[in-house]
């Protein structure tokens, strides 16, 4: 049915402002001081936590972006999947969920009926209540969801608190921001467009209940700074990751097409964000690029200890996703090494 | 030599590389693609492309939002980015190496770095942060700029290079870049071990005395 395509150039997290752009601004905001905001804009984590009393604690959070593939409803799949997936990464239960729509006033509203049909079904299978929204008349279209979860304030997977003698354990493969690139251009084969999409829309619910059986150190999902840019985050507490770069699972076909330079200007941004913090210990030029591609709805990316991250990494894989113990963690100035 | 002008302002990446490698296989030999862009970025992404492609390059803001990149392209295609490249840069290797190790004479005695793990801990305390610790630093110690010459284990250290498995593959990874792995024969029959060792070979108290006494510096973690 070619009239339902909506026309996407660069959506997704590739469409998400620099790091660098918005930790600028960010700077400047004046700090709200309330004990019980448990999580907030400092360490960049994936959602606001609010403690509401000693047992039950609120997870907030946001995400809306451009079309990334060109049929509705999957979009809206990938959409709320990617929303609801920062409460996953706090280790939060989805509860309610908002439409947040940008749409143009000439476009077929056939087409906003399927993206919400998307998102409505996703939320539905994260166990949470579609509550609301809002939509305003815009060029472009955009889609997303506000999600708001519930958390023990004791239980809160942070990003920033791994140990040094954790593995790390990737929930999905990279290279999805690649391949919706070279599709952009009509170059992405079927099969890297088959698993692009189904990992972008499969929800992180399962690998986050999975990964909460264990005492994780530290979790975060990998989104549109790319995986070193979601790890660099992870060692704010000033350690050294070494990322083995033959374990990470990626789109098979992610690394022929980065050789082609379908590049986004997101990598690159990472790229010079991250800068001399990352050091590629050897010349792998494809890999360099899909560990900098900005990932919609990333897989989660979680520090535990090597007993844990193998037995759970073998109960993630059975969900039906590649997966993989990614590198460690060990003591040393806050840095990544590929190897 | 001929030039092909591209404009790509207004397109966002990956469309300028695209239309850049469109100009270059246009060019089809020598000669030189000049692109213009409206971001910085989309210069940067044309930069990474040069480099794969082993063009020269250069760029220059004509203003705002207005950015020329030059891609040049000396000799056939082939040759640039095919088997002929990767002969190309064989040879640079090669001399690159000689003028190395002429460098390394000219500047006098070489340096015998020496480390000597006589635990399978890092440090008194907590053996599993002690445990923690050592792994971290012998990685680290894989990823210096200036592998050591030797290291020895002895005692507890003898562990390390058999039944731990913490750190087998980045002495192996040393091991494989040169470094002379030694562990201690008396302290591997003390701790039943012999039978284990799973990286580097076996000395004795003569040599680990004579490449103490031989090393300019010696580590001990």
């Amino acid at each position: 049915m070619k009239e339902n395509r909506i026309f996407c150039k660069g959506g997704g997290c590739t469409a998400k402002l620099g790091p660098a752009a918005l930790q600028k601004v960010l700077k400047q905001l004046p700090k709200f001081e309330d004990p019980n905001l448990l999580v907030g804009f400092e360490g960049s984590d994936d959602a606001a936590v609010y403690r509401l009393t000693d047992e039950l604690a609120i997870v907030q959070t946001l995400d809306f972006f451009p079309p990334m593939v060109e049929d509705p409803y999957l979009f809206g799949q990938i959409a709320a999947a990617n929303a609801l997936s920062d409460v996953y990464a706090m280790g939060g239960t989805v509860k309610t969920a908002l439409n947040i729509v940008c749409f143009p006033e000439t476009e077929d509203l056939n087409l906003l009926g399927e993206i919400l049909q998307g998102g409505s079904d996703k939320v539905r299978e994260a166990g949470g209540v579609l509550s609301g929204g809002h939509s305003i008349a815009d060029e472009g279209i955009k889609y997303g969801l506000s999600v708001t979860g519930v958390i023990h304030p004791g239980k809160i997977l942070r990003n920033n608190t791994c140990r040094p003698g954790d593995q790390l354990l990737l929930t999905k493969p990279l290279g999805v921001g690649i391949v919706t690139t070279a599709d952009r251009v009509g170059e992405a084969s079927e099969e890297a467009k088959k698993l692009a999409v189904r990992s972008m829309s499969f929800l992180n619910r399962r690998a986050s209940e999975i990964l909460r059986e264990y005492p994780v150190h530290g979790c975060t999902d990998v989104t549109g700074f790319s995986f070193l840019g979601h790890l660099m985050e992870m060692l704010d507490g000033g350690y050294t990751a070494a990322v083995d770069s033959g374990a990470v699972p990626y789109i098979p076909e992610a690394r022929a097409y980065a050789d082609e330079f379908y590049l986004t200007a997101g990598g690159q941004r990472n790229r010079n964000f991250l800068g001399d913090l990352v050091e590629f210990r050897r010349e792998d030029f494809a890999m360099e690029e899909i560990l900098f591609d900005p990932q919609t709805s990333g897989g989660l990316l979680a520090a535990l200890s090597p007993k844990d991250a193998s037995e759970a990494c073998k109960r993630i894989e059975e969900l039906g996703l590649p997966c993989g113990i990614v590198g460690e963690v060990f003591p040393g100035e806050k840095k990544i090494l590929v190897n | 030599m001929k030039t092909i002008e591209v404009d790509a302002r207004g397109e966002q990446c990956p469309i300028p590389m695209i239309k850049a490698k469109k100009a270059l296989e246009e060019l089809g030999g020598a000669g030189t693609v000049q692109i213009r862009v409206d971001n910085e970025i989309a210069v940067q992404n044309l930069k990474k492309m040069a480099a794969q492609k082993k063009l020269g390059f250069q760029s220059e803001k004509k203003g705002e939002r207005d950015y020329q990149a030059e891609l040049k392209q000396d000799s056939l295609p082939e040759a640039a980015d095919g088997r002929g490249g990767a002969e190309q840069t064989g040879g640079e290797a090669v001399f690159q190496e000689t003028e190395e190790s002429y460098m390394n004479c000219a500047v006098g005695p070489q340096k015998h770095l020496v480390a000597a793990v006589g635990s399978r801990f890092m440090g008194d305390g907590s053996e599993e942060l002690g445990r923690i610790l050592m792994k971290g630093f012998l990685f680290a110690l894989s990823q210096l700029d200036e592998l050591p010459e030797t290291i020895l284990f002895y005692n507890g250290g003898a562990y390390l290079t058999t039944e731990c498995p913490d750190s087998l593959e980045d002495l192996k990874a040393m091991e494989n870049q040169g470094v002379e792995i030694l562990t201690c024969g008396t302290c591997l029959d003390y701790y039943g071990l012999k039978e284990k060792l799973q990286v580097g070979g076996v000395t004795n108290m003569y040599q680990i005395a004579e490449k103490l006494a031989g090393a300019t510096q010696v580590i001990q973690p």
